[in-house]
């Protein structure tokens, strides 16, 4: 149980997918502008993730290792290409504003990263746990990055308006640096900095020692 | 012409594959910690792109649209739901090709470039182009440009950034932004710059 319980856990805080393996930032910032844009991309992700895990799980002892990463990739792409027609189906409006980032989940590195890393080597069950875990990782971030966003950059959340703007006759200035790149670059990098001040074992090792200053008078 | 050098630059500077869409940041940020291998990797990508969206161009154009089919007698075929599949396929042969080419006839490319060339058949960059082609459905001359302009942009911008973190590493930054977290940011700042050249209209 309690192997089960870490590998489902451990990737949304202590081994994060986007804040410490470096996986899957790709697709990650541009979808974070509004909520529910985030929402259906998590959702797609964590589909993609854990049935790819299984799939590759399931055929992992069958599968010669020279062509692995090919059979992965269309096992991968197969299962996009079910999200993307679902997605255009159910909810086109939200299909047409992702646009190519709903294709780029082939791509993205959680997906091929887990499936190479875990999945090769486990069990069904257990890789199906590790895809959703990471998933989670993932979603926890680009919905935080989310949260910031959307209400501090537009003045609403999920479409609705929660700060009244001052275009609408509100009070609110909207920030529209936070509807830009680059904001969300600025956000991961805090939210990095915030989750190793909690958990200081995932700081880096510094390349470099800054030798103390011992000579005084030339410092002041 | 002028049209060409218009894509041209504004898949270099104002839609930049790594700043503005965030393509390919997983290898971006990897691999990004000497300027020597960023540079590498920065040409092996602008090669892929310059191949691989030209020929996803004429897959797209020739068998997968819908009608594409008409001259094997199918015109009401729409095979555009195979598109990503095809896609990936197309990026991973024409990376296996590129590379049994360079082995055989650039060896000193080939080295120089080495590891960095099975990785780019995961890099979102190239499959991004390759969609973002398709949606503002380019014709094949339009492709190569766009190709060649994005994979310029990108190899720009890894160059840079790798350029910053040469010098970052000595300074002293808190511990918990240390890496990883200070790399962020300064990608922000990055493209922070980049965004100014968004007025550009030739």
């Amino acid at each position: 149980m309690s192997t089960q319980k870490a590998v489902l856990v451990d990737p949304i805080f202590n081994n994060n997918p986007i804040a410490l393996q470096v996986l899957g930032i790709c697709s990650a910032l541009a979808v974070t502008i509004s909520m529910s844009q985030t929402l259906v991309m998590c959702a797609a992700v964590i589909f993609v993730t854990t049935m790819s895990n299984v799939a590759v799980s399931l055929v992992r002892n069958r599968v010669p290792t020279s062509i692995r990463i090919i059979v992965q990739m269309t096992i991968i792409a197969s299962l996009v290409i079910v999200v993307d027609q679902v997605l255009q189906a159910v909810a086109y409006d939200i299909s047409k504003s992702l646009s190519v980032f709903v294709g780029l989940i082939i791509t993205n590195c959680i997906v091929m990263g887990r499936a190479e890393a875990f999945a090769m080597q486990n069990g069904p069950y257990l890789s199906a746990l590790d895809g959703f875990g990471n998933a989670l990782g993932y979603s926890v971030i680009l919905i935080g990055v989310a949260l910031i966003r959307e209400p501090l950059g537009s003045g609403t959340f999920m479409g609705y308006e929660i700060l009244p703007t001052v275009s609408n006759g509100g009070w609110y200035y909207t920030n529209g640096m936070l509807l830009l790149s680059p904001s969300a670059f600025f956000i991961i990098g805090l939210f990095i900095w915030a989750i190793r001040a909690w958990k200081p074992e995932q700081v880096e090792e510094a390349e470099y020692e800054i030798a103390p200053n011992e000579q005084y008078q030339e410092a002041i | 012409m002028e049209h060409f050098l218009s894509i041209f630059v504004r898949a270099v500077f104002i839609e930049n594959m790594a700043l503005t869409f965030f393509l390919g940041m997983c290898t971006f940020i990897a691999i990004s910690k000497k300027i020597s291998t960023a540079i590498g990797l920065g040409i092996a990508v602008v090669v892929v792109l310059a191949i691989t969206v030209p020929v996803n161009n004429l897959i797209y154009n020739l068998l997968l649209r819908e009608g594409a089919l008409a001259w094997a007698g199918f015109p009401e075929v729409d095979l555009s739901f195979l598109g990503f599949l095809s896609y990936i396929g197309v990026i991973a042969a024409m990376v296996q090709i590129l590379e049994m080419v360079l082995d055989r006839y650039v060896p000193a490319l080939y080295n120089a470039l080495g590891v960095f060339l099975p990785l780019i058949t995961v890099n979102c960059a190239i499959l991004g182009a390759s969609l973002i082609m398709i949606e503002q459905d380019q014709t094949f001359a339009e492709s190569v440009v766009f190709g060649l302009g994005a994979g310029v942009g990108w190899a720009l911008a890894i160059t840079a950034l790798a350029g910053v973190r040469e010098k970052l590493k000595y300074s002293d930054v808190p511990d918990g932004l240390r890496g990883l977290g200070i790399t962020f940011i300064s990608v922000g700042l990055l493209s922070l710059c980049f965004m100014s050249f968004g007025g550009i209209d030739i």
